[in-house]
């Protein structure tokens, strides 16, 4: 058969990073739908705070602040060794995936454990009102996220020790990455709906 | 015409490739498939079974119904007919069944031999069938949901539906919403990163964009229907007060979030419809679709349109009037793109040279059905007529002429046109044409008059009605209809399994077609494609020159895989895609179990989530790297451009 | 809209059958296909066409709205109505607490004058909804609206629940009675009438198996110790058009059955059976007979 009948992709490469990965999509779509979820709830808050005269209603008092702007900068913080671990894998680097990974587990676990403190201390239980509810909601929500993703992040630092190692195992690190960054920026706007919306409006 | 594309090929290569490329035999075997032929025939073939669940269901209704003062069935047992037959066709069947399509054509239409994630499609059918299942069994159990498809509180709530019936409903939407947002990030990221070379944008066949577009709002729609119904479950379960009007609740939250999916909703399933019309057209006119950019941007801004609708389905609750304009305009306005896609769809007809086989007698039903539906919505759009249509059987006859128009009938066309693609068998036309007469009469018959008793004041959701009201006529006659409907059902399913044992052997494209999905066998090999094409035109096997290259170069003994680029389709770099897989089905059984625990205590989320968590590690644990030639490690070539360095020809994404 | 509608309809049905027409023809006359140019402009020009028409119905739709919506007079009646399962709670308000009326399932309006409905649910939603006299409007828990309507002609105007609100949805319909001023004032001033007092001795007894028996526990009857909230009033039961909310008709027999058993006839309804001795059933349907 003549050349021009053919098309050879024999020598391109077995994978790639980035937006060129079908994983780069897979996560997007991914945090297209939860980014959805979290936008909808924010909505509900708002929704019953235009339902009522006075916010929170009830004379309960708002949310402490220590515990959630704690956290808050706990998962900022978080998004160092992220980006680090992000980059490590780009550039196949096993030693520095493996470093940074276990730091981001560390700030994994501190941020799960205040987020504890920040439940026992949001002022009002989900089954007192709807106000109740919907702040549970909303934290709750969120804390189905960062205690996946820290799973998420376990197992794939424990495969990063044990093994088997391929090179597409890196492209799953800078897309675990990618969540890492979705999670902890979703937060910011959490935050500031459950923390400061009662104080503020 | 041209020949379809023909070289001669290596034959060890070949039974390898398909060696490499076929599904496990066993039962284990096939619980283990990924396939997306596979799961794409399993995924017909249930939403097939659910839709006959959902008809069944029906005819019940038009039984009761079709007298006065009718003592067959009583209200507590209609309730949950009703609600299960809206719930059956609109979560497990009209949704799921374009989705299946998607599944199974869109990989070959964009000459790809694989959809992106197929564990995550294997999983999403799991969830489909479990899903179904769990309804149907609740209904055997006389746990059925009985609160409506679209459970309003505050009557979903414990204090007025005290039996498990509401949480089986509010659970059922988290099956077939997992199941239905796993598909559309799948057929997404199949669309924009597995087209075959030469397939740019502007030469996507229109039925897959039409899936791309639903897809997306797929994505955006879904989560608020799963926001609402867990809201619900937390309410019933662990005392929430989202919508209890006694704790600072509100009813009407519920319905703004669930009809902020609930509009869309109706899109999800019309516009791949409008998808399939587009390509039955496209075939049986022989010639391009007029107006290939128009009826593109027509799907995007009917997908945005869509979601500015809602409140249309909330006229009756004495919002403010200016916000109810606003609604009116969206839901009149949209009707614009709808009707220049029927613009496009006629001018392709006028200047074609139109062949009426079955599938195209299809279409012109739909045309007949579907513009008189819409014609009804428009009326609905206007707030004073709504007052006075919404709830009653007007609107039962509207949904009926739009869903079934707009997504049923091109259906039914695609079953008759892909039918030979999937079996290798043709159906009868001669059969086709009785179906679809039966069909066509018989769906009239059952529904315009009741656009008459909506008008004679007939409300919707009653399980009798009185003899002094007059409306007895016209309910036998909706009643006979229904018989008629189903009398064509059944001759298809005649047809279809006559035609599985002796129906004439299809030729690759018997239809003459133009897609790429006819540019393979009947049924398609393993592999797909034995060499995947390349594509010069928007209909290939029209517009392809005789010597358009073939891909080659993709190993035969792994399930490598084509990416390219976003825009132009460009070669990007392969990926080795997983073998068959039993974690997806025990992922399934997983979160099944989760799911149904969770209605009893909220304790079954936190237990049942352990088990799920052992079935994904088992699922994403790489086998060892000698099984498939992957690179051992340490890396000792490394074959991945870094992010810095010069990206394939055809830019980065 | 209607007539508009069916023009559309027909003319979109003509050009699908004239294209299928040409289309099927070309085959065998193989005469040249329009050319992409021309079918812009036949494209164009229904477009166009289509954009004009949903405008215009757009602007009739609004401008119908605005006029239906807006009609308000300060010689309004106002009426509450409030839902329940399965049965519509009535109250004419009045400045004076005692000369307020209690009643249920039928609404007496009087002849052109407007009527604010001012309309809640104390359980689930219903919907309010005389089709020959308004749009309908819903009933929510927690929201109270208002709706208002005008009856320019006399009679008996059907009324019916139109938003599922359960197992008796089907059953839950009530009666406006339209009527002169006249008339109008004379019946309001018989159900601010307390119920009055037995004459026979059936009716004596009948009220005493009322009043020991079960039923004041949930329906009132004025000048009476029964108070019940949670059904129907029944002061003036014998002057309705229907029993149970528009089920059966108002005459001794059907009262009877209903009575003796509610469930027979709107299962699933939240009153009771009362099997009682036919005597005692005869002795209580004396007494309802006349409470009018």
């Amino acid at each position: 058969m003549s050349e021009s009948r053919t098309l050879d992709v024999g020598s391109l490469p077995p994978g790639a990073f980035g937006s060129r990965s079908l994983m780069w999509w897979g996560t997007i779509g991914l945090v297209l739908i939860e980014g959805t979820v979290f936008a909808l709830a924010i909505a509900a808050y708002f929704y019953f705070r235009t339902r009522m005269a006075v916010w929170p209603p009830d004379g309960v008092a708002p949310p402490d602040l220590f515990w959630g702007t704690i956290n808050t900068l706990v998962l900022l913080a978080s998004l160092v060794p992220n980006e680090l671990a992000k980059r490590a894998g780009e550039h196949v680097d096993l030693r520095r995936v493996r470093l940074w990974m276990v730091v981001c587990l560390a700030f994994g676990i501190a941020f799960n454990a205040v987020r504890v403190y920040e439940f026992a201390h949001l002022n009002v239980m989900w089954d007192h009102d709807a106000y109740g509810s919907i702040v549970w909601v909303l934290l709750g929500l969120h804390t189905t996220h960062i205690i996946t993703d820290f799973l998420d992040t376990a197992i794939l630092a424990v495969l990063m020790f044990v093994g088997p190692i391929e090179e597409k195992r890196f492209v799953d690190v800078e897309e675990n990455a990618a969540y890492w960054y979705f999670v902890v920026l979703a937060w910011v706007p959490m935050y500031g709906v459950i923390y400061w919306a009662p104080r503020l409006i | 015409m041209k020949r379809p594309l023909e070289l001669p090929h290596a034959a060890e290569d070949v039974a390898m490739l398909e060696a490499t490329w076929a599904e496990p035999s066993g039962f284990i075997g096939w619980l283990s498939h990924v396939d997306h032929k596979s799961i794409g025939r399993r995924y017909l073939v249930t939403a097939f079974v659910y839709f006959l669940i959902g008809g069944a269901l029906a005819a019940l209704m038009r039984l009761q119904l079709s007298r006065p003062d009718s003592g067959l069935i009583g209200p507590d047992l209609y309730n949950q007919i009703f609600t299960t037959h809206g719930t059956t066709m609109m979560f497990l069947f009209a949704v799921p069944v374009m989705q299946a399509l998607g599944i199974y054509f869109v990989p070959l239409m964009v000459g790809a031999r694989s959809i992106a994630f197929p564990r995550l499609i294997a999983f999403s059918y799991w969830m489909f069938l479990f899903g179904g299942i769990f309804l149907y069994v609740s209904f055997l159990l006389n746990a059925g949901p009985d609160v409506g498809w679209f459970a309003y509180p505050p009557l979903s709530e414990t204090l007025y539906a005290p039996s498990r019936r509401a949480d089986v409903w509010a659970q059922l939407i988290t099956f077939t919403e997992v199941a239905s947002l796993a598909t559309a990030v799948s057929l997404i990221t199949t669309v924009f990163k597995m087209r075959t070379p030469g397939m740019t944008l502007n030469r996507i066949p229109l039925f897959v964009w039409a899936e791309v577009v639903t897809s997306f709002m797929v994505l955006f729609a879904m989560p608020a229907v799963m926001l609402a119904s867990t809201a619900l479950i937390l309410d019933r379960l662990v005392n929430t007060h989202f919508f209890d009007v006694e704790h600072a609740g509100d009813a009407l939250l519920w319905q703004h979030l669930f009809w902020f999916f609930g509009h869309p909703e109706v899109y999800i399933i019309f516009i791949p419809g409008s998808g399939l019309v587009s390509m039955i057209i496209t075939t049986f006119s022989r010639r391009r679709m007029f107006g290939y950019l128009a009826v593109v941007l027509s799907l995007v801004s009917t997908a945005f349109m869509g979601f500015g609708l809602w409140v249309h389905h909330m006229f009756a609750t004495g919002l403010p009037q200016l916000g109810e304009s606003f609604f009116t305009a969206a839901s009149i306005m949209i009707a614009i793109p709808t009707g220049i896609q029927i613009f496009c769809w006629i001018a392709t007809m006028w200047s074609g040279r139109i062949e009426v086989k079955t599938p195209m007698l299809w279409v012109l039903g739909f045309f007949a059905i579907f513009v008189c539906g819409g014609l009804t919505g428009v009326m609905l759009a206007a707030v004073p007529l709504n007052t006075q249509l919404h709830d009653t059987f007007f609107v039962v006859a509207h949904l009926h002429y739009v869903l079934l128009g707009g997504a049923i009938f091109p259906l039914f066309g695609a079953y008759y046109y892909w039918f030979p693609k999937i079996t290798g068998r043709m159906l009868s036309e001669r059969l086709g044409r009785w179906v679809f007469g039966c069909f066509f009469a018989g769906f009239n018959l059952t529904f315009f008059p009741m656009h008459v008793l909506g008008l004679h004041g007939m409300p919707r959701r009653i399980y009798t009605y009185s003899g002094t009201m007059g409306w007895g006529t016209l309910n036998m006659t909706a009643s006979l209809g229904a018989l008629l409907m189903g009398c064509g059902v059944i001759l298809f399913i005649v047809d279809a399994l006559m035609a599985l044992r002796a129906g004439d052997l299809a030729t690759d494209n018997p239809w003459g077609a133009g897609t790429l999905e006819w540019a393979t066998s009947c049924p398609p090999p393993n592999s797909n494609f034995i060499r995947p094409p390349t594509v010069a035109g928007r209909d290939p096997l029209w517009d392809n020159p005789p010597d358009q290259p073939v891909i080659v170069g993709l190993r035969a003994d792994v399930r490598d895989v084509l990416v390219t680029h976003v825009l132009d389709a460009e070669p990007d770099h392969r990926v080795e895609f997983p073998e068959p897989s039993i974690w997806p089905f025990l992922t399934g059984l997983a979160t099944t179990a989760m799911f149904i625990w969770s209605i009893f205590t909220p304790w079954g989320v936190v237990y049942g989530a352990l088990p799920v968590f052992v079935a994904m590690v088992g699922w994403f644990w790489p086998s060892r790297p000698d099984e498939g030639g992957t690179q051992p490690w340490p890396i000792r070539h490394r074959t991945l451009p870094r992010p810095n360095e010069a990206p394939a020809p055809g830019g980065a994404i | 809209m209607f007539s508009v509608s069916a023009i559309v309809f027909a003319l979109t049905m003509a050009f699908v059958v004239t294209a299928l027409v040409r289309g099927v023809s070309r085959v065998r006359n193989n005469r040249a296909a329009p050319s992409d140019r021309q079918l812009s402009r036949g494209v164009a020009v229904a477009v166009g066409a289509t954009v004009v028409i949903l405008i215009g119905l757009l602007i009739v739709s609004v401008w119908t709205g605005r006029s239906v919506a807006s009609l308000h007079a300060s010689s309004a009646v106002t009426i509450e109505v409030t839902g329940h399962q399965w049965w519509w709670e009535i109250a004419y308000d009045d400045a004076v607490p005692s000369r307020r009326v209690v009643t249920a399932n039928e609404i007496h309006v009087p002849l052109h004058r407007p009527v604010v409905l001012k309309v809640t649910s104390r359980d689930v939603i219903h919907s309010f909804w005389v089709p020959n006299l308004q749009g309908k409007r819903d009933l929510i828990p927690g929201y109270a609206t208002a709706i208002w309507l005008q009856a320019d002609r006399p009679g008996l105007f059907r009324g019916q629940c139109a938003e599922f609100c359960g197992l008796q949805h089907a059953h839950m319909a009530f009666d406006i009675v339209a009527e002169p001023e006249v008339d109008f004032q004379r019946w309001l001033d018989g159900m601010r009438r307390p119920a009055p007092e037995p004459h026979t001795d059936d009716q004596a007894r009948g009220r005493d198996i009322f009043m020991t028996g079960r039923c004041g526990g949930c329906h009132t009857v004025m000048g009476t110790a029964a108070h019940g909230q949670v059904a129907p009033d029944l002061t003036h039961v014998a002057t309705r058009s229907t029993i149970g909310a528009g089920t059966l008709p108002n005459t001794p027999a059907h009262l009877a059955d209903w009575v003796r058993d509610p469930q027979a006839s709107k299962p699933g309804n939240q009153m009771p059976a009362n099997p009682l001795s036919p005597d005692e059933d005869r002795a209580l349907l004396t007494y309802l007979e006349m409470l009018k």
